[in-house]
């Protein structure tokens, strides 16, 4: 296993090398084929790991790399830690980052620019292979900082876009903020107990911390309490929780695939991944675990909310991961971490499968984004059509009570079994919440599938297609980019009254459509095949100690009301409901509820206006105050009353001073060096 | 004689010489000649820098290479290195041949003369970090300046004047003030030999006034707020050479002050003033990060970001422990190689467009993809991403001040995200973007000198960000010395612990896995 894990994280980083240094001069293909091979491999590697792990034959093993610091007591290495944590993340990691280099082939056939975009793939890759082998919290702070980095880039990818800029930059920001929690917690953990060994930690962290308390920011505190919030702060930026929320939709900026496999499967999840990771240190402070339970349920509940009135299909989906994230955490929060991998492990292959339907979409739809210009493409693009089709019915979790289910039915359900299973006054706050959040996610969920497959073609109106019927029909003299370009109004002159502006859209290419049928048959069977393994009593043999399994929660869980067991059944077919009758039966219903609620449409439809509060409370004020420190500060008080308050004197002082500050450099020299030697002379003498 | 040496061999004393003969076979010499006297000469003192580190004894004696020649009473020609003198010496003899390479072609008027310029210079710094006698150590500090001063002010920008001016009139004040405080140290200790000096225990109220005396010339020299505002000026107007140089070598050495003579000789001093150094810097962390977020000039915007980069280095000089001290020398490494990287990469464009402001560039990726690739690698260390030098330092120094404050640790953390914000801020609207100017649109990708200078700068702050064991280990002897010496004195931490239940677990935390 040493060796295999060492390819696995390694392949990527050199094939990232090859494959961006080499560039154009290497050639498109050879650039591709270098990343995407190298992918394969290491996915090839990483599920005998796990499937070891799942048999329990496997021991954690740790392989060291290479010595990085040592300072006084801090001493930190490179070195890679697998064990059924990260067993889990590495098969996630690999074959999401393989199906998505794969599906790039086609959806980035016509860019120009592809060896940067494999590069920045497999760099994306390596970084997230060294956060979750981490052996000690500076190494995962390597990797959740290179993430971040490959990120920027890829939201940038388009760097001549302005929104894509400034998404790329908000997404490295916004992170920032959490990350600056993250390194006071990681400087708090070193603080408490001399080093930063993710096992030492854990190991020591029962004894030390219970009781314990420290002094921070003038106050005192449970010492679990404030590295367990701190370093939580860190996977809230991350994990895009409700407050470092934002950046996330503006991250939809980026091509379709990386949203999939960075903005959905895999980055994004890393805090959830950090929390389960240092479960027991988070088991010694209650104080921080309610914290997780509410930030977590918040979210699933506000992003959700946002989800419903969203029309570009991106960000829906986006909102869409943003809420599920919340569940992941409250399932932490309440103990059930399992679940939360679980529900980790199944979010990623229907959510990947979700983004790339999704652009297998906008990739018919001729980079048409907006929901509102689809409908009716069902017939059109009937692969992408079921794949998205199994991809909802897995976020929606459909499945029977102690039957069967898509994968999102064992592993959201056993999310909510355990928060109310747990039976504190946050969890059940999180239970609700999940509940209602589970029916707003059925209903736009749906709507998403209902507005782009069913009904009638509404094409004619997107520019995006009316460039494209031109371009084909050979009229378009513009010879402007369709992806960036949406000041053109080319008016359509072939009125078709089907809709669909004589556009005829296409299914994928056969390379983006095998990534969607491997993802469908997981998000169709992941759930089954695993929720024994991850959740069931008695899988503390699986996990071996990676994480805290909390035999008795799982128990209760098991031992719920029935209702409670059905209550997520019954929200998920409401919400169908809902979206059935509002987009198939009664498609005016919409205009008439929004028209009803206006408020609340503007509210919802506003991202509940954190945006505008960010930039009013932070963004314009570090403007404004930069300016003043500096005009004000530095130039009106600092020089004003220093060195041009000294020329000032000196100026009225002589006529011999004037000539000095006229700028005759030598003489300056002179002077100071008459100076130094007079006082030398005067040592000497003395 | 005492320590390693290549054979006896007074290595110190030539790597002072070479570039000082050269400054003088330079002067006279037309620009082609001159630009390879001045190449030539600073090779072979890297030659030597790299022979010094080989021979260099890690574990070994305090003080070596050490020659000793008394030239008249009371002044002595008296050298000697130990490992935290090596790292920043190496650091200058590495920067130096990349300057000449960023002088090859922009310098054009009085070349001889400003190839001259900077081979004193480099005898000067160097000296400053081999002096062991005080008042050595006090000529080559401030004569190190006057280069510096001709250097803007002849071949400097449209305001050099000022700019020169203004960085003479700081810099003396402090001159002054430190002078003075010398002539008493050494009236009191009997002796102008430095290392004697550091074991030395002055009185303590005493000690108050000296650390004023040397603070005011370091604090200047640092820079820290608010007596910072000479640097934004100086590098608007410094060639590119000169910038590169300042932010590479010349600003360390007021940290190079603290760490040698304020913490080791003045200790209890240093603790009692350690709360005014902990809000300057937080000061400067904060304040001139905005002022960085909101400039139109791309040096000034560096400039103003070296200004709070430097106030993590106060930040771990005043921790008072092995971790803010190793890792200020740390950020001292990195923020001359990146910030000097950074001020060359602005050359770069500079001598394509003649501009500075900033909205003049844009969509560089697109043009000069290598050279955006380089930029992007300088910002990201910049921003202390893990991974490059950056991160090692300002994590170290970070690291170390929490152990103190838990409040001076969180306001000077911002620092991540503000830098964050004003270098990406920066980068986007340099080489992202549309290109919008045909002049900027149309400037050539790298060429082959350009290639040559920015590579060993990429490899360094890479190889210093990943394997920092290189680096750290020929001072950690030197940095436990200081620390030993300010350990009795330093403040309390805020934070603590208590720990209820009595566990023997406790112990053995600190044992690593």
């Amino acid at each position: 296993m040493s060796s295999s894990i060492l390819i696995i994280v390694f392949l990527p980083l050199l094939a990232a090398i090859v494959a961006g240094l080499g560039n154009k001069t290497l050639g498109f293909v050879p650039s591709k084929l270098v990343t995407t091979g190298a992918l394969f491999i290491s996915c090839a590697l990483s599920w005998p790991i796990f499937l070891s792990f799942l048999s329990g034959d496997a021991h954690e093993v740790v392989v060291p790399v290479l010595h990085w610091v040592k300072s006084g007591n801090l001493d930190f290495a490179w070195a890679l830690r697998v064990d059924a944590l990260t067993a889990v993340m590495l098969v996630v990691v690999t074959s999401v980052s393989a199906l998505v280099h794969l599906y790039s082939w086609g959806y980035m056939s016509e860019e120009p620019d592809q060896p940067r975009f494999f590069a920045y793939l497999s760099l994306f890759t390596f970084a997230m292979l060294m956060l979750v082998t981490a052996d000690n919290l500076v190494q995962m702070f390597f990797g959740w900082e290179g993430v971040g980095l490959a990120s920027y880039l890829l939201i940038g990818f388009w760097f001549r876009k302005p929104s894509a800029n400034a998404a790329a930059m908000k997404a490295f920001v916004v992170n920032r903020v959490g990350d600056l929690g993250f390194m006071l917690g990681i400087f708090g953990v070193f603080l408490v107990f001399g080093t930063v060994s993710i096992p030492a930690i854990l190991h020591n962290a029962p004894a030390v911390l219970n009781g314990s308390t420290i002094g921070f920011l003038g106050y005192r505190f449970h010492t679990a309490t404030v590295l367990c919030i701190l370093l939580f702060i860190g996977a809230m930026g991350k994990s895009a929780q409700l407050g470092l929320h934002t950046w996330l939709p503006d991250a939809m900026e980026g091509p379709t695939p990386v949203s999939a496999l960075i903005h959905a499967a895999t980055m994004v999840t890393a805090g959830v991944f950090m929390v389960c990771r240092l479960s027991p240190l988070f088991e010694t402070s209650p104080t921080a675990l309610g914290f997780v339970t509410f930030i977590g349920a918040a979210t699933c509940f506000f992003a959700a909310t946002v989800g419903t009135t969203q029309t570009d299909i991106k960000r829906v989906i986006a909102y869409s991961t943003c809420s599920q994230l919340g569940y992941m955490f409250f399932a932490a929060g309440v103990g059930a971490y399992g679940a939360a991998m679980f529900h980790l492990f199944t979010h990623a292959f229907f959510k990947a499968l979700l983004f790339l339907g999704a652009g297998s979409v906008i990739h018919a739809m001729h980079h048409e984004q907006d929901m509102r210009y689809y409908g009716g493409l069902r017939k059109k693009i009937p692969v992408t059509f079921w794949a998205m089709t199994a991809g909802t019915l897995a976020i929606t979790g459909v499945g029977i009570v102690d039957v069967a289910g898509f994968a999102g039915f064992y592993s959201k359900d056993a999310i909510l079994e355990a928060a109310y299973a747990r039976g504190t006054e946050l969890s059940h706050f999180a239970f609700f919440m999940g509940i209602f959040a589970a029916l707003l996610t059925s209903f736009y969920s749906w709507r998403l599938v209902f507005l782009t497959f069913f009904g009638k073609p509404r094409w004619e109106q997107s520019e995006h297609i009316q460039h494209a019927v031109h371009d084909a029909h050979g009229h378009d003299d513009h010879g402007h980019d369709h992806a960036n370009d949406h000041a053109h109004h080319g008016h359509d002159d072939h009125a078709h009254s089907d809709g669909t502006a004589g556009y005829h859209p296409h299914e994928s290419p056969v390379v983006m459509l095998i990534p969607l049928i491997v993802l469908s048959i997981g998000a169709v069977l992941a759930g089954f095949v695993f929720n024994h393994a991850f959740i069931s009593e008695g899988t503390g043999e699986f996990w071996k100690g990676a994480l805290v399994f909390n035999e008795h929660l799982i128990h209760a869980a098991h031992h719920v009301p029935t209702w409670v067991k059905w209550a997520p059944f019954g929200v998920m077919t409401t919400g169908l409901a809902i979206a059935l009758y509002a987009y198939i039966v009664n498609p005016r219903f919409p205009a008439a509820f929004v028209e009803q609620f206006a408020f609340l449409y503007r509210f919802l439809l506003n991202k509940w206006y954190f945006d505008e509060l960010y930039e009013v409370v932070f963004v314009k004020p570090a403007l404004w105050l930069g300016r003043v420190f500096w005009r004000v500060g530095d130039i009106g008080i600092i020089d004003r009353f220093g060195p041009n308050g000294a020329a000032w004197v000196v100026k009225q002082g002589s006529r011999a001073a004037v000539k000095l500050q006229t700028g005759y450099l030598n003489s300056y020299a002179l002077v100071m060096l008459v100076g130094l030697v007079g006082a030398i002379s005067w040592v000497i003498a003395r | 004689m005492t320590g390693s040496s290549v054979g006896g061999f007074p290595i110190l004393s030539l790597m002072l010489l070479v570039p000082l003969v050269g400054a003088v076979a330079s002067l006279k010499a037309n620009r082609e000649q001159a630009r390879l006297i001045a190449l030539v000469a600073t090779l072979i003192d890297f030659a030597l820098g790299v022979v010094l580190w080989a021979s260099y004894d890690i574990g070994g004696a305090q003080w070596q290479f050490t020659e000793h020649a008394a030239v008249f009473t009371g002044f002595e020609w008296k050298l000697g290195i130990d490992g935290i003198a090596l790292v920043l010496i190496a650091l200058t003899v590495f920067l130096m041949p990349i300057c000449i390479g960023a002088s090859w072609n922009s310098i054009e008027k009085r070349a001889g003369e400003y190839y001259a310029a900077f081979l004193l210079m480099e005898t000067l710094m160097i000296g400053v970090f081999t002096a062991q006698d005080l008042f050595l150590f006090y000529i080559m500090f401030e004569a190190g300046l006057i280069p510096m001063y001709l250097i803007i002010g002849i071949w400097g920008g449209a305001d050099r004047i000022y700019a020169s001016y203004k960085f003479f009139l700081y810099t003396l004040l402090g001159s002054v003030l430190m002078l003075i405080a010398m002539f008493w140290m050494v009236n009191e200790a009997g002796t102008s030999d430095i290392p004697t000096l550091m074991t030395h225990h002055f009185p303590v109220g005493a000690q108050n006034l000296l650390f004023l005396a040397f603070f005011a010339s370091f604090a200047v020299k640092m820079p820290m707020w608010p007596v910072h505002t000479w640097l934004p000026d100086a590098h608007v107007q410094a060639p590119t050479a000169g910038s590169v140089i300042l932010a590479g070598v010349l600003l360390k050495m007021g940290g190079y002050g603290f760490i040698r003579f304020s913490l080791p000789m003045f200790p209890e001093a240093s603790a009692h003033f350690a709360p005014l150094v902990w809000g300057l810097s937080m000061a400067a962390v904060v304040i001139t990060s905005l002022i960085a977020l909101v400039q139109h000039d791309i040096k000034k915007l560096i400039a103003y970001s070296s200004v709070a980069h430097m106030a993590i280095v106060t930040i771990g000089l005043f921790a008072f422990n092995q971790q803010g001290l190793e890792g200020s020398m740390i950020v001292m490494l990195s923020h001359g190689l990146v910030a000097g990287a950074l001020f060359l990469a602005v050359g770069v464009i500079y001598d394509r467009l003649h501009t500075r402001e900033i909205d003049r560039y844009g969509g560089l990726a697109i043009n000069m993809p290598y050279y955006a690739v380089f930029f992007l690698l300088f910002t990201m260390a910049s921003i202390g991403l893990p991974g490059t030098s950056g991160f090692v330092g300002e994590f170290l120094s970070l690291l170390g001040i929490y152990q103190e404050s838990s409040w001076v640790a969180l306001v000077c953390t911002t620092g991540i995200i503000l830098g964050a914000a004003y270098m990406l801020y920066l980068y986007r609207r340099v080489v992202f973007g549309a290109q919008k100017n045909a002049d900027a649109a149309a400037m050539p990708d790298l060429d082959a000198r350009e290639w040559a200078m920015m590579v060993p700068l990429a490899a360094v702050v890479l190889w210093m960000g990943i394997y920092p064991e290189s680096f750290l280990a020929p001072m950690r002897k030197d940095i436990a010395v200081v620390e030993q010496r300010i350990d009795a004195a330093k403040p309390k931490g805020d934070a603590n612990v208590k720990i209820a239940a009595v566990t023997p677990v406790a112990a053995e935390a600190g044992e690593a896995k």
